[in-house]
């Protein structure tokens, strides 16, 4: 864990390599090589810049809330910030209701495709799969919402019994529709790439064609599948504009699981609506950007609870393999 | 890249390809709103008038025909229309410009207005800007500007300030609008009050059967929290106008981000209620007749009804002036009021004044 806060800059090699071997004819750097190198150098480093003036920013707009609104009227349960209720409960149960929900729907379903993808269906036919599957992550999100809204809300209340259609369902649903490319292309890519003598030596030792799937390839492609899992989820939390049209945006309080048929207010939904007309510098604007950095604190956490299981596995596979 | 003489204006230019004959100023006549032949430069220097009969989405769809280089010329032209409406004309010698601010809401018709007037009357230009009702009539009373958009009629406050600053704002009513109430086709209610649907949009009746409908939860539709058609539903029919009173939505309430959205539920849900401007009022949606307190008149939304005063759930839209208008600002309010103008609100969903 501490090495994943702290980089590990014996990686990082700034300064030349080092010539204590033998010296050979040295490369020859032209200048378009090193110009390259500069413009890659500082394109990387920009990356971790910008991130780090994002969060600043976002702490900039967002602490002056804190002094004008009291912890206790943040953690009420009611959200109508124009005449100054400033609860956030409903806000975060909404974006946990629906994304779990999204999650609960898209991780066993991807895992599911990708698998048959990968190890069932003659390769001819992943050929033609994966690109299909790969389109559906170019559709834009408002596409969906509508087709969402017009299609999937009436199905909705029709079969699930909902006084509307516009529910955390809803959304969890064409959340989940979303997430499913992303965990498909990058999971399936995982599956693929587990050697085939690691297939050849279970079945030789006796193991049925699912039971080498199930114990020894997804085992083996483990990381590439919880990196997808993550990415997948990590869109869901992050989605606005289908959620926004299609959950209802009502800011009620979520007390359970039976709440899927009721509509919800999303964090994500809040700010895309509110962010337009509020006044700049009121409070209500310094709260909009207190979601966001909670938003953005939430996807870092997940960020960082993949990364720490992704490394942690890759160890231990190497500690086995040796 | 070699030098070629531009056909046009003779001058020595690098730009080749597709304008291999002419210069990048002088791209061939299709790309620019100009008649076959005619130069640029003299476009360029054209009345604004002539500039704004054609719309933006057309000039954008040919700049878009023409091809990237083309592009930039768009935006040269963008850039030298806004230049030639925007100071006051002094430029073009000609007429002068009317600086008109307020309500977002009302941002799209004075816009419409703006551009109708542009075509009729070449010696008047008018810059429009939103920032909401507040903030036009503040830059009204501080003398900035010479008209003042407000979808809501000047506070007390206002007209204090207004007065400390030596100045009289004067009211003028250029349109109407009206609130609709919105339920499914195949709901039997057909007439509901005031208190009633304060009460259904409070949360206190929750099922159609109190009102007469059949045995159905209520979903309770309503515009984002901003939008001013939020606001005015919240104090005059949830509230019933009635200042101290502290009423809020429903927590139920769906709150949809669009007028379409409102619509597309209540064409499809049987269960739904929702309220809207009169002018995002579909056919396929059955509008309800609302009436004061129970004895009656219900009365339906239409332009007579707003303009009578019958329908309860209306309102004014506003332009204000300091002191009475005088010359081109009076000219300006004088054609809003007549029908050319009239025909602009009724289009973009306003009640026009009879």
């Amino acid at each position: 864990m501490p090495r994943l806060l702290w980089p590990n800059w014996a990686l990082y090699r700034w300064n030349k390599p080092d010539t204590g071997t033998v010296e050979k004819e040295p490369i020859k750097r032209t200048w378009q090589e090193s110009l390259m190198e500069r413009t890659i150098r500082v394109t990387g480093v920009s990356a971790i810049v910008i991130v780090g003036l994002i969060v600043l920013f976002l702490i900039r707009e967002a602490v002056p809330a804190f002094v004008q609104v009291t912890p206790a009227e943040l953690l009420a349960d009611r959200w109508y910030p124009v005449e100054g209720y400033y609860g956030l409960v409903p806000l975060l149960l909404g974006t946990l209701l629906v994304t779990v929900g999204a999650a609960a729907i898209a991780l066993p379903a991807g895992l599911a495709t990708a698998i048959f993808i990968a190890e069932i269906v003659p390769r001819w036919a992943r050929d033609l799969l994966k690109p299909f599957v790969e389109v559906l992550a170019g559709i834009p999100s408002v596409v969906l919402g509508l087709i969402g809204m017009l299609v999937l809300a009436p199905l909705v209340r029709r079969f699930a019994g909902a006084p509307t259609g516009l529910t955390a369902l809803t959304g969890s649903l064409l959340l989940a529709l979303m997430a499913l490319p992303t965990i498909v292309s990058v999971a399936e890519d995982a599956i693929d790439a587990v050697p085939a003598s690691y297939r050849n030596a279970a079945l030789a030792l006796g193991a049925t064609r699912w039971q080498t799937i199930w114990r020894v390839v997804v085992p083996a492609a483990r990381t590439g599948v919880l990196t997808g899992m993550m990415l997948g989820v990590g869109r869901a939390i992050g989605e606005t504009m289908a959620v926004m049209m299609v959950t209802g945006n009502a800011a009620r309080i979520v007390t359970g699981p039976a709440d899927l048929f009721l509509p919800v207010r999303t964090m994500t939904a809040t700010i895309a609506a509110e962010m337009g007309e509020v006044a700049q510098g009121s409070t209500h604007y310094h709260l909009l950007f207190v979601i966001g950095f909670a938003l953005f604190l939430i996807s870092f956490v997940v960020n960082l609870a993949a990364a720490a299981v992704v490394f942690r596995q890759t160890k231990r596979s190497e500690r086995v393999m040796s | 890249m070699p030098t070629r003489q531009c056909s046009l204006c003779r001058r020595e230019t690098r730009w080749g390809g597709r304008f291999a004959a002419q210069c990048f100023l002088h791209p061939p006549a299709r790309s620019v709103d100009a008649p076959r032949g005619q130069c640029y430069n003299r476009l360029a220097s054209m009345d604004a008038e002539t500039i704004t009969q054609t719309s933006g989405a057309a000039r954008a769809a040919r700049a878009a025909q023409a091809g990237a280089p083309c592009v930039l010329l768009f935006l040269i032209l963008t850039i030298t229309v806004l230049t030639s409406c925007r100071p006051a004309g002094t430029e073009l010698g000609s007429g002068s410009t009317i600086q008109n601010v307020g309500s977002d809401t009302m941002v799209n018709l004075a816009l419409a207005w703006a551009e109708e007037y542009a075509v009729q009357s070449s010696e008047t230009s008018v810059s429009i800007s939103g920032g909401g009702s507040g903030t036009g009539l503040a830059a009204l009373i501080n003398g900035t500007i010479d008209i003042a958009n407000a979808s809501r009629s000047i506070k007390t406050e206002e007209i204090a300030a207004a007065e400390a600053n030596g100045v009289t704002p004067v009211e003028h009513i250029v349109a109407r609008d009206a609130i609709a109430i919105v339920v499914h086709m195949d709901n039997p209610v057909d007439r509901l009050t005031i208190h009633q649907l304060s009460d259904l949009y409070s949360g206190v009746i929750t099922n159609w059967r109190e009102v007469g409908g059949a045995d159905r939860p209520i979903v309770l539709l309503s515009r984002e929290s901003n939008s001013g058609t939020h606001v005015f539903f919240l104090e005059h029919v949830v509230r019933r106008g009635d200042k101290l009173d502290k009423t809020l939505f429903s927590r139920d309430t769906l709150l949809l981000p669009s007028s379409e959205g409102i619509s597309t539920e209540v064409r499809q849900n049987p269960n739904a209620l929702g309220y809207d401007g009169l002018g995002y009022v579909t056919p396929d949606q059955k509008v309800v007749a609302v009436a004061l307190d129970p004895a009656g008149p219900f009365v339906l939304p239409s332009a007579e009804s707003v303009n009578d005063g019958s329908y309860p759930i209306a309102r004014d839209r506003y332009m204000y002036t300091v002191d009475e208008p005088v010359g081109a600002v009076a000219a300006y309010l004088e054609w809003i009021r007549g029908g050319d103008a009239q025909a602009i609100v009724a289009e973009l969903g306003f009640v026009p004044l009879e």
